[in-house]
């Protein structure tokens, strides 16, 4: 069966690459007594697929993994989850103790096998941009007149060849405001089709163009035709309004860095069963377990 | 590369550690700043599962442990990981770690006047009492100078003020630490376990009187009275020419002779308990699980077994606790057990066995490093061929039976073949062949034993693979400090180069055998620090100011900077690394003991030279090397015989008959092997 796993990545492990996540997430698995199916062949590796790759040094409230696990027709209950809310919480909160400080998981479910991987379904993402160099009126100004513009070139690296793309298509929202602190922060909601457009060349097709500063994934987003879905909703849903957002400090250390755990200095976590849930009340659970799954088909 | 070249004064730039920081002590806001900027960021931020994260009180001595290398190569460290774990749990000690960080953080770090950091609470490094180094390399020295430099400390003791921290260092490479004598304010010889807390117990009752002004020296001379703890700036060294003649203690406190420590029983020190699991990738990324320590083959080249004798076992059922507890607690799906010779572990069958059979530990990988070729079979090869996502790598050393006689690594050509053979009939294509030229009695016919070896190896393999190749990887020999070999003037890089030449000739036209070698000036720059005095010093201070810093990394070795020094310094190259050693010389680190006679030593330099070997004595009567008797203790072993298979260090075939040593695994759990 296929687990599909939300999680945050805030404060230092921002710092780590997309492979040095998936690193942790193998060894998180084993640690936590999932049984992940390995791949057949010379060198068996983990079955786990990530989804769009988050640019080292960025944040995010919003990434996902998609983990086959073994015993096929056993369902999450086969895994000693006890179907619904308590069990889906426990386990996000037994994978949050065997990951380290930085990584939150905020929903776990089953998912179909026929739902299509995270990469082909994700088709745009809300960033989070916190800028320098520019004031926020020059900054409201030069969004305007980016959603304006006939097209916006840009001229990146590609596979050692530089090329020149018109992004203006992927700008699907942008808008500029400002932090409690005074500074200039970017909401903007990129599309990945046929390819992401990430928050560093959003910035260099703006003008004048604002050096970045700190830069936070949001969400990803599956749009088909009218509606826009999450590939899971977080059970604890941190609100994306800009405002409330502002209310938090953008470049002083960020206290969810170190986040509470029960783990006393060098002491093993806890392995097995999923036995140490934390994380959620059984109300919210309840709550969040029964949207999390209408986003989802069965398990 | 411009910007590294710093002029001489380089310390000077960064005087004012204290002027421009203040009291800071959590350097991060600052420092995350800059990692946007530089390579690998992760390397910088600590937050691996493991990390401890001490409270700094007024007691307490602060230990920072640094590996003058990057965090790649320096985390899997097990000496740094076990002192990290013993100190943290002192009452009276605490320890956090440092690595060297790479050239582009270093750049920005001076630009901005930060400071070496520690990774737990990204603290000022000038804020420990002490910064203790692990040296396993020599290449790294200028690494050590240029860590000591960004702490804003002084790189030489002499300078240092009674605030400073105590730059102290251990590993392999402090049994001669004379060309850091002047740099380093002490140094631990050998096991550091129980070391550590004694120096700690010294240094605690210094820092509970206010480190009075005077009292630095005070310190180290009592800390000289530990017992394998050398402080340099105690002795004088006399010179007649280019020849020591005396090294002479100062004080009384200084030992003529600093013996190093040895633990008697592993068994007492079942460390790392919670082994680092980095967040990032890293050299040896797995759980790493000590099975012994030390080695008596006798391999006359290898300064690891000669110094770290006897062998001391850790008991088969603490390996299986350190092995499960370790796994469940990483998420790790590979375990290496590690020693000089695993295949040599009493209990290896048993624990191989227990591990992939374990249930807890799910589809595990054993890494056997160092395993022996001559107990590589077949069976062996059936049951780790799944593990191929590490190549196989085998260590002959040299090309001729002749020529292991001489080093005393006695295999045979036949138990090369048989394990190359094993190999490549259990499917795996290429091998890697590990071999040093340069040896004492050399001639061109042992150097072209190597081709002939490698090409004997390929044909073997194309019987049953038609891809089949082997990498012949030829490093140039360094004669260490406590070794039968530290007589021997190591070759010319002319001659090591010719040496190369002449394989690289004879393996042209050969298909299947790829070649690699080292670079014979490296292997200079080795040299000059393995058996260099205290002369070098300024040598090496020369190289780091001129920016050699990562002179391990072939992009950043500079072979005319350390030349150029040497001739800056009225040194003579040649006389250092080339010249062969008379017995009555007295050596740089005469003063210092590995345990090892130094007549059974020059006793085995006779016996290399008339090519005669010497058995194991684990399993034959003791030589009296001295690393026992000197200290009153005795191998650890279980097994009353040595493994069976192969020739056996004997030179004649044991393994007729005999049980395949280290069979086993259940199906689909891989054993992973790097044999030497
Ligand atoms: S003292 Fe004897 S038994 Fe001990 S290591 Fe030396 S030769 Fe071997």
């Amino acid at each position: 069966m296929r687990l599909r796993i939300r999680f945050s990545k805030i404060g230092k492990i921002r710092f780590t690459s997309h492979r040095d996540t998936a690193r942790i997430w193998e060894r998180g698995l084993r640690r936590a007594g999932l049984p992940v199916a390995y791949s057949e062949g010379f060198t068996p590796r983990p079955r786990i697929s990530f989804g769009l790759a988050l640019p080292t040094g960025y944040e995010s409230e919003a990434e996902y993994l998609d983990v086959e696990l073994d015993g096929e027709a056993a369902g999450l209950s086969g895994l000693g989850i006890d179907g619904e809310a308590a069990g889906l919480s426990g386990l996000a909160g037994a994978l949050t103790e065997a990951t380290p400080a930085g990584i939150t998981v905020q929903a776990a479910a089953g998912i179909d096998r026929a739902e299509p991987s995270l990469q082909e379904t994700v088709t745009s993402c809300t960033w989070r941009i916190d800028v320098d160099g520019v004031d926020e009126g020059t900054a409201a100004a030069s969004a305007a007149r980016a959603l304006d513009a006939g097209e916006i070139l840009v001229t990146r690296e590609r596979k050692g060849r530089t090329v020149t793309d018109d992004v203006r298509p992927q700008i699907v929202s942008l808008d500029a405001t400002s932090t409690a602190t005074g500074g200039v922060r970017l909401i903007a909601e990129l599309g990945t089709k046929p390819r992401a457009l990430r928050p560093a060349e959003l910035l260099a097709g703006l003008c004048p163009s604002p050096r970045e500063l700190r830069v936070r994934r949001l969400r990803q987003w599956i749009s088909t035709g009218s509606k826009q879905r999450e590939p899971l909703e977080a059970f604890t849903l941190p609100n994306p309004s800009p405002a409330a957002d502002a209310a938090r400090t953008t470049n002083a250390k960020d206290h969810r860095d170190d986040r509470p755990s029960g783990r006393q200095r060098g002491e093993p976590a806890p392995r097995g069963r999923f036995a140490t849930a934390t994380a959620t009340t059984t109300a919210q659970v309840a709550r969040q377990t029964g949207r999390a799954r209408a986003n989802l088909v069965g398990s | 590369m411009a910007a590294r070249r710093h002029g001489p004064g380089r310390s000077a730039e960064f005087g004012g550690r204290a002027g421009s920081l203040g009291s800071v002590t959590d350097l991060w806001p600052r420092l995350e700043e800059l990692l946007p900027r530089v390579a690998k960021p992760a390397r910088y931020i600590g937050g691996e599962d493991g990390m401890q994260s001490p409270v700094h009180d007024a007691r307490a001595v602060s230990w920072l442990l640094t590996y003058p290398d990057t965090y790649e190569i320096g985390l899997p460290n097990q000496g740094l990981q076990i002192l990290y774990e013993i100190l943290n749990e002192r009452p009276d000690a605490l320890a956090e770690r440092s690595y060297a960080p790479w050239v582009d953080l270093e750049a920005l770090l001076r630009t901005e006047r930060l400071p070496l950091f520690s990774l737990e609470s990204h603290r000022p490094a000038s804020d420990f009492d002490v910064i203790a180094f692990n040296l396993s390399a020599e290449l790294t020295y200028t690494n050590v100078l240029n860590c000591v430099d960004l702490a804003g400390v002084p790189v030489r003791s002499a300078d240092r003020a009674d605030g400073d921290p105590l730059v102290a260092a251990g590993g392999h490479c402090t049994y001669n630490p004379e060309p850091l004598a002047d740099y380093l304010d002490f140094v631990v010889l050998g096991d550091g376990e129980e070391a550590v807390g004694e120096v700690t117990e010294v240094l605690a009752r210094w820092k509970a009187a206010g480190k009075p002004v005077g009292g630095r020296l005070g310190a180290l001379r009592e800390l000289a009275g530990v017992a394998g703890v050398y402080v340099p700036a105690l002795y004088d060294v006399a010179y007649d020419g280019p020849r020591i003649v005396a090294v002479e203690p100062r004080f009384p406190e200084a030992p003529a002779r600093v013996e190093k420590r040895t633990v008697a029983d592993l068994a007492h020190w079942p460390y790392p308990k919670n082994q680092l699991v980095p967040l990032t990738e890293v050299v040896h990324d797995r759980l790493n699980v000590e099975v012994f320590r030390g080695c008596t083959r006798g391999c006359r080249f290898c300064q690891a077994g000669m110094i770290t004798r006897p062998v001391r076992e850790r008991p088969a059922d603490q390996v299986r606790t350190m092995v499960s507890d370790g796994l469940r607690r990483t998420g790790y799906d590979e375990v290496a057990l590690t020693s000089l010779s695993t295949a040599d572990f009493s209990g290896i069958e048993q624990v191989v066995a227990d591990t992939v059979t374990d249930a807890g530990c799910g589809q595990v990988a054993v890494a056997l490093p160092s395993l022996r070729v001559d107990a590589f079979t077949v069976g062996l090869a059936a049951q780790i061929q799944r593990a191929r996502r590490t190549g196989l790598t085998f260590a002959p050393e040299a090309g001729t039976w002749r020529m292991r006689q001489v080093i005393n690594k006695l295999i045979s050509s036949e138990d090369l073949y048989g394990a190359v053979e094993a190999a490549f009939s259990q499917g795996w294509s290429r091998v890697k062949l590990y071999f040093l030229t340069g040896l004492p009695t050399e001639t061109d016919q042992d150097t072209l034993g190597i081709a002939e070896l490698a090409r004997n190896c390929v044909e073997l393999g194309s019987t049953h693979r038609r891809s089949a190749s082997v990498t012949a990887s030829v490093g140039g020999f360094v004669p260490k400090p406590f070794t039968p070999f530290q007589w021997f003037g190591q070759n010319t890089t002319v001659e090591l180069r010719r040496k190369i030449g002449l394989l690289r000739g004879e393996l042209r036209r050969t298909r299947g055998v790829r070649l690699k070698w080292h670079d014979p000036e490296a292997t200079l720059a080795e040299g000059l620090a393995s058996r260099g005095d205290r002369r070098l010093g300024p040598v090496i201070e020369y190289v780091w100011r001129r920016g050699g810093t990562f002179q391990e990394w072939s992009e950043h070795f500079d072979s005319g900077l350390w030349l150029e020094a040497m001739a800056a310094c009225g040194l003579d190259p040649d006389w250092y690394t080339c010249r062969h050693r008379r017995v009555d010389e007295i050596l740089p680190w005469d003063h210092l003991s590995a345990g090892l006679h130094k007549d059974f030593l020059w006793q085995d330099w006779r016996d290399a030279l008339d090519e005669v070997g010497l058995e194991d004595c684990r399993w034959t009567p003791c030589y009296d090397c001295g690393a026992c008797t000197g200290y009153g203790i005795e191998h650890v072993v279980a097994s009353a015989v040595p493994p069976a298979g192969g020739s056996q260090g004997t030179g004649v075939s044991r393994s007729s008959g005999g049980p395949v040593p280290v069979a086993l695994a259940a199906p689909r759990r891989p054993v992973g092997a790097g044999v030497s």
